[in-house]
């Protein structure tokens, strides 16, 4: 079973201890944005094959939202870090590019 | 090509069988064609059959990384239903369906279509109240469908348990004309049927990048070299938003694993579709006596072809419930594919930001009932490069727009 370890109470959590939440990183469109930013917020998604930053809730343990940087093809996990985290930590990007040299984080969406 | 009947299975008994011949040909690819096909799954082979069918295009090759039919086609427990409450879906579902009943006879390939009645158990209020309005909605759409009572559910299949503690069975929607069919056959009957009419399917053969200039696409490139086109269409469902990225854009998709099982066989105990949409499972018996299997998607994003543990023990948990006659089989085989979810749970058949190069995908938990008024669809989206009436309500800029085609809430889970 997967295992992601909350980074707010360190506890190694079994899958369904958690509740998956998507694509990590989106840019909020806020009222003023244009269709095109809402569409990409709300709907258009990288859906990559490889490496995937995404958000978890600690649903039945501390109930907080975190973020995992976790393989869509291996389920290797790369690190999680906590939701207040506007792009992925410099650790968690290394140990990325040392499976997948050359690996950029897009921020587009 | 040989024509398969009773009297060609007669004529070869005389000779030992020798005279049969591959159902298609392997051709090596040419440099251009009119249309590449991407994906040789059931949509991908229907896509191309109605391409020629419909609207004599016959310069076409379908490209397939691995074999024919070895995706989502041929891992999905073959529910063939159309009940589904918006128009738009109810149309082209029923297209397919109604395309079904005459599918062997069509393609000469016994696609072994069993309309044995599907029903869809409400196992709570919340559920009896939109399958009644599914009924309600279906009458109007001129799609068979009815409320049935507990007592007609156990008439029906008398091996389900309506008194089940935590989730009796409250009634249900029933299709007397849904059902299964053979899922290999699909794939097979088409890819036969298209070859005998000149088509290309090329196996082995994946695609890495898709080339372009001023904003058309111009062709591929492939594991066997680059292949020239006029018009690309995108059907590799799972792989949707792989290959979106090769063409340069974004789709409202995300792929998750959905996953299924199958028992020992054992002697013939149902002979209807079930579907728990509450407990999040569905059951058949199939024609060697297995019960099929089939359970909710994964939440995750996934492209390991196998589902999560946890899921799988959690529909078996459930169905045990309503049919406790399950409790004493062992279980043979369990896989998973990988499904392409879209926000409303409708598929997209579109037009795309690259220049004729159009999508069919988001078919996610469901789409194997589809296939051949997808193909139907689709092949009029290419050749026209406008879309008919079936199509044009799935564009993939339905999203921006706010024209959702919600079959999330009333169909519960898709299948
Ligand atoms: C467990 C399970 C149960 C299901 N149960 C049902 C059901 O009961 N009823 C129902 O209606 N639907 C069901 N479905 C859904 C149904 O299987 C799919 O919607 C349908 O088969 C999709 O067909 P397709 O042709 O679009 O995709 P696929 O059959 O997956 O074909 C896509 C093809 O594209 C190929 N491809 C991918 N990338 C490339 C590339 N780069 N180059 C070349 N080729 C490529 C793949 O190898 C694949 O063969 C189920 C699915 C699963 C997984
Ligand atoms: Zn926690």
């Amino acid at each position: 079973m997967l295992l992601l370890t909350c980074p707010y109470c360190g506890i190694a959590a079994e899958e369904t201890e958690l509740a998956p939440g998507g694509a990590a990183h989106l840019t909020r469109a806020g009222p003023e944005a244009s269709d095109a930013a809402f569409d990409a917020y709300l709907f258009l998604r990288d859906n990559p094959k490889g490496p995937h930053l995404e958000r978890w809730r600690h649903a039945m343990g501390c109930g907080k939202w975190f973020l995992a940087a976790r393989d869509t093809v291996t389920h290797e996990v790369y690190g999680t870090y906590p939701a207040q985290t506007r792009e992925p930590p410099a650790e968690v990007v290394a140990r990325i590019r040392a499976r997948h040299p050359g690996w950029s984080w897009r921020s587009a969406g | 090509m040989t024509r398969y009947s009773a009297f060609a299975i007669a004529r070869e008994a005389f000779r030992d069988h020798l005279g049969w011949r591959r159902a298609w040909a392997s051709p090596e690819p040419r440099a251009a064609y009119d249309v590449v096909v991407i994906g040789a799954g059931g949509h991908g082979l229907a896509t191309a059959y109605y391409l020629a069918r419909n609207h004599g295009i016959t310069d076409v090759a379908v490209l397939e990384k691995g074999w024919l039919g070895g995706g989502n086609t041929g891992r999905n427990t073959t529910i063939i239903r159309s009940n589904y409450l918006q128009d738009p879906s109810a149309a082209i579902y029923e297209k397919a369906r109604s395309l079904y009943e005459t599918l062997s006879q069509e393609l000469n390939y016994n696609i072994m279509f069993s309309p044995r009645g599907v029903m869809m158990l409400a196992q709570t209020e919340h559920e009896v109240r939109g399958y009644r309005r599914t009924a309600a909605a279906n009458a109007l759409q001129g799609v068979e469908t009815e409320w049935i009572g507990p007592e007609r559910v156990k008439a029906l299949c008398p091996i389900i348990n309506i008194h089940g503690p935590r989730y009796p069975v409250l009634g249900a929607l029933w299709q007397p004309r849904g059902g299964t069919a053979r899922h290999d056959a699909v794939a097979w009957g088409y890819a036969r049927a298209c070859s005998r009419m000149g088509i290309h399917i090329i196996q082995n053969c994946a695609v890495t990048a898709i080339r372009s200039r001023d904003g058309v696409v111009t062709g591929v490139e492939t594991t066997r070299g680059a292949i020239a086109c006029r018009k690309l269409a995108i059907v590799v469902a799972g792989h949707s938003g792989v290959l979106a990225g090769m063409a340069g854009f974004r789709l409202p998709i995300e792929s998750t694993a959905l996953q299924a099982l199958v028992s020992e066989p054992v002697k013939p105990c149902m002979d209807v579709v079930v579907m728990a949409n509450t407990v999040h499972g569905y059951m058949s018996q199939s024609d060697k006596g297995e019960m099929v299997i089939g359970g909710g998607a994964d939440g995750r994003n996934d492209y390991s072809q196998r589902g999560s543990f946890h899921h799988v023990e959690e529909t078996v948990r459930a169905l045990i419930e309503t049919f406790p006659i399950l409790s004493r089989l062992k279980m043979l085989r369990w896989w998973g594919g990988i499904v392409d979810m879209t926000g409303d749970r409708s598929p997209i058949l579109s037009k795309t930001p690259l220049g004729n190069c159009f999508v069919n995908c988001g078919w996610g938990t469901g789409g194997f009932k589809a296939i051949p008024g997808s193909g139907w669809a689709m092949a009029e989206l290419v050749a026209r490069g406008e879309p008919g009436p079936l199509a044009a309500p799935f564009s993939m800029t339905r999203f921006r727009e706010g024209r959702f085609i919600d079959e999330s809430v009333a169909a519960g889970v898709a299948h």
